[in-house]
């Protein structure tokens, strides 16, 4: 398999970052990891994972529509998309990676939405196998294994060298623009790194965790569940684990008054919030139960209803350690599958 | 670069009929004249004031106008409340056609169908009776039972007297909710009525209305004879993106703004109740 050198690492960045733009998980002050805009001096992060997901990259948390000029009793519509340039995120985990593909089931199903689709033509995801997994992680709940992400190229570190493979054609391109840094290298204590990270996947607290008791058929035995009551209880409607999310998409679109008119955007939405559903006349889902139930069927049930049983979680463990109240889909999974 | 479907059209308001106390019919062209797009009976468009707000209300015309499309809209709220101050010329934004339509040109072809509406229910049936009316030897006899609160309230009622009244195969069974001074027709509620007329259980029923008043005819209806299955009804829900990726109108796993509104009864059956 193709490698560089770790210690190479900078130099691999700066060329990378010489053909198009390169974001790499990089710490913040306070500690927690972050995609940054890599320039000359900013070092990878060793976090396991970003505080949040890589969906801001093709799913922005606010994005503009377009503007509308107000004339007397005249509209101007001014479509203010432009085609985004080129660009390279460096080191998604195994988990975001899928969300991706999750989102794409979203947002390039018909009607293909253009901002979604633009931003993803332009963008080569680079994962980084996972090496040492949180006591969070659930991904391979859902089918995912760590050590092998997807993406259109892959990475993998022995503690000496960075490994990379393509996946795909964008990945194949990607590989040929720095090819004359990578050289072959052997991947006998890859290997071992491998084996080890899969044993230490095989014994995390989470890796029992079955989906076995859900799915697209499962509508009616969870939907009347009693058990919703209380797992709702505590909930805050606070909507942190929508937010960190790497798999929600539920978006709000609003106007906003500018200098020059009126100016149309959307931003992430939360159904776990109160005004979710409310209308003019009413709101179907008065109650924070009500509100909560329908984030967690939309992942285990409605979400793989429409799209061949694939689940709307990747495991990533942000909600579990986000929560302000502790309560997360591990807890709502455990308890609905116990009739 | 795509058009994308969130990036709207202009729109402008040709004409603004009053039809009751808080409901007025909005015609509206595209600047250049004629159509701003084409539609089939029961789909709606996103209408929006930019800056005031932008919501989902079903196109009460029929397809077969060729010049322009309806919307009789009800003042309940913000947007409703600007739109319901609009002058002639004023220009909106639209954007569509979204969801399903009723099946005019499939299952409900040939059939005696029988229409029943409650208030502002009758805006997205008045598409299909006059859908139907322009191609009458398409379809058996229709029976429309509209009721409102009052005789002031019932939408289209110049319409209803002058056209649906007037057509041959067409039966109108109008009701108000209380007794009324000028008023020598049926009183009493929509669901009510419709078992009083009794009608044929060969009917295929298109339904809107208010949700109680949907609940009750359909009971209703059951008690006739009828099955879930020969009765359609449309939805409302609160609605953003219109093509079933922003998450708002999601029931099950059905997006009332792209698998919806239109849905037969036996198919909202297999959905949890949460509308």
């Amino acid at each position: 398999m193709l490698k560089i050198s770790l210690s190479r690492l900078d130099e691999l960045f700066a060329a990378i970052a010489e053909k198009q733009a390169l974001y790499i998980p990089a710490d913040r002050a306070d500690g927690a990891a972050e995609f940054r805009k890599w320039e000359p001096g900013t070092a990878m992060s060793s976090k396991l994972n970003t505080l949040r997901s890589a969906k801001d990259f093709f799913f922005p948390q606010t994005e503009d529509l377009v503007d509308f000029k107000m004339e007397g009793k005249n509209i101007d519509i001014i479509d203010r998309r432009s085609e985004h340039e080129d660009f390279v995120i460096f080191g998604v985990r195994a988990c975001d990676a899928r969300s991706f593909t999750i989102l794409d089931k979203v947002f390039l199903s018909e009607p293909v939405d253009s901002f979604y689709k633009d931003r993803r033509d332009h963008g080569t995801v680079v994962t980084m196998a996972c090496t040492r997994p949180a006591e969070t992680c659930f991904c391979g709940a859902f089918g995912i294994d760590a050590t092998e992400p997807e993406g259109d190229a892959a990475c993998w570190s022995d503690g000496e060298d960075l490994f990379i493979k393509a996946n795909t054609d964008k990945g194949r391109a990607f590989i040929d623009s720095i090819s004359s840094l990578l050289e072959e290298g052997d991947t006998a204590k890859l290997d071992q790194v491998k084996a080890k990270t899969k044993e230490i996947l095989s014994r995390l607290p989470l890796a029992g965790l079955s989906t076995a008791a859900f799915g697209g058929d499962t509508l009616n035995e969870h939907f009347n569940s009693e058990k919703w009551g209380q797992l709702s209880e505590s909930c805050l409607g606070c909507g942190t684990c929508t937010f960190v999310c790497p798999t929600c998409q539920c978006y709000d679109i609003k106007d906003v008054k500018t200098a020059n008119g009126i100016r149309r955007f959307r931003c992430w939405d939360s159904c776990m919030y109160s005004d979710f559903t409310k209308m003019a006349h009413g709101n179907p889902r008065t109650s924070q139960l009500e509100r909560f139930r329908q984030r967690f069927m939309h992942k285990l049930v409605y979400f793989p209803a429409n799209n061949d049983g694939e689940f709307g979680c990747v495991g990533c463990g942000r909600c579990l350690s986000k929560c302000p109240i502790s309560m997360n889909i591990v807890k709502v999974m455990k308890a609905l599958e116990v009739k | 670069m795509n058009s994308d479907t969130l990036i709207p059209h202009v729109g402008v308001v040709s004409d603004i009929r009053i039809d009751t106390p808080d409901v007025k019919t909005f015609r509206v062209v595209s600047p250049e004249g004629g159509k701003v797009f084409e539609h089939m009976p029961g789909q709606c468009a996103m209408l929006s004031v930019p800056g005031v707000g932008e919501a989902m209300f079903s196109i009460t015309s029929s397809p077969t106008n060729k010049e322009f499309m309806e919307f009789s809209i009800k003042k309940c709220g913000h947007l409703t409340d600007w739109l319901h101050s609009m002058e002639v010329g004023q220009q909106i934004t639209i954007r569509g056609p979204y969801g399903n339509a009723f099946p005019v040109d499939t299952e409900l072809k040939g059939k005696d169908l029988l229409f029943v509406a409650g208030g502002i229910g009758l805006a997205p049936l008045r598409s299909v009776i006059n859908y139907v009316r322009d191609k009458r030897s398409d379809y058996g006899d229709v029976q429309i039972v509209y009721g409102s609160r009052s005789k002031d309230d019932l939408v289209d009622y110049k319409e209803i007297i002058d056209e649906w009244m007037k057509d041959d195969g067409v039966e109108v069974n109008l009701t108000i909710d209380n007794p009324q001074e000028g008023w020598d027709g049926h009183v009493g509620f929509v669901p009510n009525y419709v078992k009083e007329l009794s009608p044929s259980t060969s009917k295929t029923v298109l339904v809107c209305g208010p949700p109680i008043m949907i609940k009750f005819t359909l009971a209703g209806l059951k008690e006739l004879g009828f099955t879930e299955t020969q009765v359609y009804t449309t939805m409302e829900l609160r609605m953003k993106c219109g093509v079933g990726k922003c998450g708002r109108c999601n029931i099950g796993n059905k997006y009332v703004c792209k698998d919806g509104p239109v849905f037969r009864f036996d198919q909202l059956d297999a959905l949890p109740d949460e509308y």
